[in-house]
């Protein structure tokens, strides 16, 4: 199969790169050769961010090349301008706005809804969605990201 | 905290995370370093798979303490960023003279595209000049498995070798299928003195020995195959090595591509061999022309990127494109992000606030806090390199008016300090300047720029395990320095401000330590101290 693009952006301390390596494990659970690159060091004081996760029989870059995006998932709006030039033309963009915001159970869990929405794109299997967030999530946020996992859902 | 089973046959790691898990199956004895974005990961996963790491003041005494292992017969590592090969290198320079006698790896790791450093300097050029053996892994499992061999290198043939990492192969993930590590070395300590007091008289004769070694390294290179071939077409050959490996295959996937793993000395054989039947060959590479031009020195003809656009930055497959189109127009523009800013309520704000008031001149250093030179602050005025802070500032003092050297203020992190700030304290007062000098620790009691470290400064080890807590106001008095003063400069704002002020009135020697905790790192700092303690009591008991 051809390599699949899915490129994550927003600032830093937003759950990016969580949702990106949520996405990753998913892809490696399935088998396939999965590659994902992010540059990470200064971005804890807010600054913008992007990781890559690109997945298939195998794959050689581990950075999307510009215009080859299949999906862009950005976390905050003015973000948008700077990630636009990844996604290839037709490629997917998710923004918060494909979110039911006002039902949100804790804005921290943005992340988790927007993988919810990707998710709706993929025919992987639900419990192995469920099983990664909880394997990568500590118990205490279980509850909450289930809810808003089924909100990106719906 | 680990993502990932290490007793997976699969995983999706970082060429960090399989950088550690090499080291522990290659039952590395001792690793140590000094944190420097993108090498921190490396020691930080050792230590959590139980193995020996320890974060050293700084990469030169790290370089060290890891050369007497391996002096002992012992397989030790040391870590450290592009720049802190710098800091290291009179090591390096002549301990490819002295050799080892168990198993050295120095995993240093470069920043093409700057993403966290100040400079974009190219470690390839110090291997060749302290003549190291160096290998460049392209991946995670190819990091994982040259850690191996440079071990078995460094074992052979007796010498220190490099494995140079980049951001990318640093921070990427890949998946890894673990190999098997070496059996472990016994240390013990044979003596040896004309190998390891490089005197003269017995520099010159290691010297000569380090050129034959190089010979020999250079056949086991050709023989070893540590380079790959891939077999494509005849029109297009593409010579290169790390991460742009995998640029290179994707950009051209009909090409014939000769990776190259040990990259210095290079096996001119194979090269020579790969060039024959090509009627187009193209060197791909990240910042210097530094395979291209060592290629033409063997006197093989090559093509290169060209240097005014491509030297600069990392390179991805769109740009491998466009090199291999021969193209030199100046890549497309950009959107720029957000750049980072400190946080919400870090202490550096309030610190750097004051200096703003009082109108200093701030000869500045490497940390979080570089970051207040960028608006609304805009109040450092120089920053070079770690611990310049002081000298910098010790030299506008000596020659600048008086009324405008008593503006000046060398303002340095707590993890800086101890990397290299004490000496500039020493030359502070041997070379007293006639105004005086105010130096002012930024101390936020961790290393917070590289992701929170421990440091001497802090009483924690890499583990946050505790240990003796270096005292800056006691090496301050100990070196000569006439004023001590500590003061929280969020909490007691206006008094850091009074501090400062009749500081910088008067031709004397000060040191403000200016404490208050990185308010990102404080929950962990609180954790692990309460740990600390109870473990103590545990222990009473
Ligand atoms: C020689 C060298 N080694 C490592 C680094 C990476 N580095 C930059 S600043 C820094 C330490 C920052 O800690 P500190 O001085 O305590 O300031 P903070 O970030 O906590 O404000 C490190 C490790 C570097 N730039 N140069
Ligand atoms: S990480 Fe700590 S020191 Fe760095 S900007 Fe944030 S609060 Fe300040």
């Amino acid at each position: 199969m051809e390599t699949m693009n899915v490129k994550f952006a927003g600032l830093g301390g937003t759950g990016v790169l969580k949702a990106s390596d949520i996405f990753a494990e998913v892809v490696f659970n399935l088998g396939y050769d999965v590659k994902k690159a992010e540059v990470h060091g200064m971005s804890q004081r807010g600054g913008s961010i992007a990781s890559d996760v690109r997945y298939g029989n195998r794959v050689e870059s581990p950075m999307i090349p510009d215009g080859t995006a299949d999906y862009l998932i950005v976390f905050a709006e003015d973000q948008i301008p700077v990630n636009q030039a990844a996604l290839k033309p037709g490629g997917i963009l998710l923004t918060p706005k494909d979110i039911d915001l006002a039902k949100l159970p804790n804005e921290k869990a943005l992340n988790v809804a927007m993988l919810g929405k990707l998710s709706t794109y993929f025919d992987f299997p639900l419990d192995l969605w469920e099983s990664v967030l909880k394997k990568l999530f500590n118990e205490k946020f279980h509850e909450t990201n289930a809810q808003a996992f089924k909100l990106g859902r719906s | 905290m680990l993502s990932f089973d290490p007793n997976a046959s699969r995983m999706l790691i970082s060429g960090n995370e399989a950088l550690a898990l090499s080291m522990l199956h290659c039952k590395v004895q001792l690793a140590t370093g000094y944190p420097g974005t993108p090498s921190t990961e490396i020691l930080e996963n050792f230590s959590e798979f139980g193995g020996k790491a320890q974060w050293a003041p700084n990469e030169k005494v790290a370089a060290e303490v890891a050369l007497g292992a391996a002096f002992a017969a012992a397989r030790s590592v040391v870590t450290m960023k592009h720049v802190g090969l710098n800091v290291a290198s009179d090591v390096l320079y002549t301990a490819t003279y002295s050799g080892v006698s168990g198993g050295m790896v120095w995993i240093v790791a470069d920043d093409p595209g700057q993403a966290s450093s100040q400079n974009e300097q190219d470690t390839r050029n110090h291997a060749k000049a302290a003549v190291c053996p160096m290998f460049e892994p392209s991946d995670s499992q190819d990091a994982y498995e040259m850690l191996k061999t440079a071990f078995e290198v460094s074992e052979k043939f007796q010498i220190p070798v490099i494995l140079r990492m980049t951001t990318r192969v640093c921070h990427s993930k890949s998946i890894v299928r673990p190999t098997g590590g070496l059996e472990a070395l016994t240390p013990k300590f044979v003596r040896d003195i004309a190998s390891r007091v490089m005197v003269p008289g017995y520099s010159k004769p290691a010297a000569r020995r380090l050129r034959k070694k190089m010979e020999d390294l250079e056949v086991w290179n050709v023989q070893n195959h540590e380079s790959l071939v891939v077999e494509g077409s005849n029109d297009l050959g593409i010579i290169t090595s790390g991460i742009c490996f995998h640029h290179a295959r994707e950009a051209a996937p009909e090409a014939s591509i000769l990776k190259l793993g040990m990259t210095y000395p290079l096996p001119a054989d194979v090269i020579r061999d790969f060039v024959k039947d090509k009627k187009r060959v193209v060197v791909i590479e990240e910042n210097d022309p530094w395979l291209a031009e060592n290629i033409r020195a063997l006197g093989i003809s090559v093509e290169a990127k060209y240097d005014p656009v491509f030297r600069f930055g990392e390179l991805d497959v769109n740009r491998v494109k466009r090199i291999l189109a021969g193209e030199k127009t100046p890549d497309p523009e950009a959107v720029k992000g957000k750049p980072p800013a400190l946080c919400q309520g870090c202490p550096h704000q309030s610190s750097f606030a004051v200096f703003k008031e009082l109108d200093c001149i701030v000869a500045g250093d490497i940390g979080c806090y570089t970051l207040a030179a960028l608006p609304p602050y805009s109040a450092m005025d120089m920053m070079i390199d770690m611990g310049a802070s002081i000298g910098m500032g010790l030299g506008l003092r000596h020659v600048l008016p008086p009324e405008e050297a008593r503006r000046v203020v060398s303002v340095i992190g707590d993890s800086t300090f101890v990397h290299s700030g004490i000496t500039g304290l020493v030359e502070m007062a041997y070379n007293r300047p006639a105004t005086g000098h105010v130096v002012v620790i930024v101390d936020n009691s961790i290393t917070a720029m590289t992701g929170q470290q421990e440091h001497p400064g802090t009483g924690r080890k890499l583990d946050h395990s505790p240990t003796y807590k270096l005292d800056y106001t006691e090496i301050a008095k100990a070196t000569g320095i006439d004023n001590v003063v500590e003061v929280n400069p969020v909490r007691d704002r206006e008094a850091f401000k009074t501090v400062l002020r009749e500081a910088l009135s008067k031709n004397e020697l000060s040191l403000i330590v200016a404490k208050s905790p990185c308010i990102l790192a404080l929950k962990s700092i609180l954790a692990w101290e309460k740990a600390n303690k109870e473990a103590a009591a545990k222990q009473e008991k």
